[in-house]
């Protein structure tokens, strides 16, 4: 019975803590504050990476940030901009902003785009699904770290 | 059946998983010196459409208010009959809404109000919200404060129903896991794409949105920020939802009712 017991606290505390705990939505390996390796080893394209970023019904990221000489009207300044952000930082630091950045920052406004667990009261439509998917996620980090963006 | 007791267990606890709001010492308030109305952050010409009651298309359901109000339902009082012609008493209450109603003893909104009235005093039933009668009368009676600060009671039996707005507004949900306060207190003055982020008061509801094409009322609003999070949004009337009124409320006391508002 203990040992039940014990299981069930500890499904509950993996459920519910929400940094330390912080579960991405399938088996990330984590460096430091990069993600490495591909999001299931999918490869990412930058011109589908730019739909993403604009799309309302994708990433929709033009929400909060800005790229200078992107043509979409009426960017966002929530966020910093974004503008070849590649000088700065590594592919894997980019996807891990996108997958977790409240891994990274557990106050940011910025979501966590690779994340199901741990939430509160998901709308019924996107319950059980990360925001984005890997696809999505490989293809904005292939945009945002190419010369073009 | 002793193997149930671990299942209901992991139920209970899974239940009470939803993440606590932030602690009261991490709160951080709007500060009262800051305390600016969305109107401020409207395209000049939004301003110019609420301030003209010639062309501010919210005026359509106050007109129709007033004359829902001064019309005596078929056996019944009509609602002048007992708070004088064109609302003359009225002047001035919605400010202090919403308050705790004495019978029920349950927080009680413009909307729960009016409702109250129809069932006590008018035999009649309750409306539902957005229903075009709900909305009229609603704005009406509301715009009969236009101008008057917002003042409300949070002591008393009010004090349960404002910290449990209070933690609904710094408590995150949703698939982009965003609280109230992220956007309303820390990000306000910002783009949001289009839109300016205000301070989130309620002060212009019910108010017409251009997204809406109609007038809609201030819980309408709430659902549409619930949505924008992707969390899945509450019935209106709820609990809950009176509870965040309140406290947007008290948050935004001293600032003037704008009823009807005009927003994007
Ligand atoms: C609701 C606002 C919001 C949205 C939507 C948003 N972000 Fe962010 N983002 C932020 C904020 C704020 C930061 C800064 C982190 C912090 O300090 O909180 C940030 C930081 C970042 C960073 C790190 C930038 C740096 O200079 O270190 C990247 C990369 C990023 N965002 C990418 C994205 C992408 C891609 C999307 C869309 C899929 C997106 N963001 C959507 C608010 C947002
Ligand atoms: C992701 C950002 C975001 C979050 C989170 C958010 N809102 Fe909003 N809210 C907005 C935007 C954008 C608008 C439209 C522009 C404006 O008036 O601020 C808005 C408008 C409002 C308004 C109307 C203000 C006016 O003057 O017309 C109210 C009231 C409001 N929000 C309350 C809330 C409450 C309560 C919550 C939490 C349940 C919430 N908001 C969560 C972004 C947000």
């Amino acid at each position: 019975m203990r040992v039940v017991l014990g299981c069930a606290m500890s499904i509950w505390l993996a459920a519910c803590q929400p940094d330390d705990a912080y579960q991405f939505a399938s088996d990330v390996e984590v460096e430091g504050d990069a993600i490495v390796r591909s999001l299931e080893g999918k490869a990412g394209n930058a011109e589908r990476g730019l739909t993403v970023f604009t799309d309302r019904d994708q990433g929709h990221c033009v929400l909060c940030h800005a790229i200078e000489g992107l043509d979409v009207e009426f960017q966002g300044d929530v966020g910093p901009p974004l503008t070849h952000l590649g000088d700065r930082l590594t592919e894997g630091q980019i996807r891990m902003r996108i997958a977790g950045a409240q891994k990274i920052w557990p106050e940011t406004v910025m979501p966590s785009y690779y994340r199901k667990h741990g939430l509160n009261r998901v709308g019924r439509e996107y319950l059980g699904e990360p925001a984005l998917s890997a696809q999505q996620i490989e293809d904005l980090v292939a945009y945002l770290s190419s010369p073009k963006a | 059946m002793k193997w149930l007791a671990p299942v209901i267990t992991v139920f209970t606890l899974a239940a009470a998983c939803a993440p606590a709001p932030t602690a009261d010492e991490t709160r951080e308030k709007l500060p009262a010196s800051d305390l600016t109305s969305g109107y401020k952050f409207l395209q000049a010409d939004t301003q110019a459409l609420q301030d003209d009651d010639f062309a501010n298309p919210g005026f359509l359901w106050v007109d129709r208010g007033r004359a829902l109000f001064a019309a005596a339902p078929q056996q019944s009082k009509a609602c002048a009959a007992c708070h004088g012609e064109d609302g003359a008493e009225l002047k001035g209450a919605a400010a202090h809404y919403p308050s705790v109603d004495e019978t029920t003893g349950k927080l009680t909104n413009i909307e729960g109000r009016i409702n109250l009235c129809r069932t006590r005093h008018q035999g009649l039933e309750p409306l539902d919200y957005e229903t075009d009668d709900l909305l009229s009368l609603t704005a009406f009676v509301s715009h009969l404060s236009r101008g008057e600060p917002v003042k409300v009671d949070v002591s008393g039996p009010a004090e349960v129903w404002y910290r449990r707005g209070e933690d609904y507004f710094f408590t995150r949900r949703g698939q982009y896991n965003l609280a109230c306060n992220q956007c309303h207190n820390d990000n306000w003055g910002r783009q949001l794409r289009g839109d300016t982020i205000s301070q989130g008061h309620g002060t212009a509801f019910p108010g017409y949105r251009f997204e809406w094409q109609s007038l809609g009322s201030l819980q309408r609003r709430l659902r549409d920020c619930d949505a924008g999070v992707r969390a899945e949004p509450l019935a209106y009337g709820s609990d809950d939802y009176l509870a965040v009124e309140l406290y947007l409320a008290k948050r935004a006391e001293g600032l003037p009712i704008e009823v009807p508002g005009v927003r994007r």
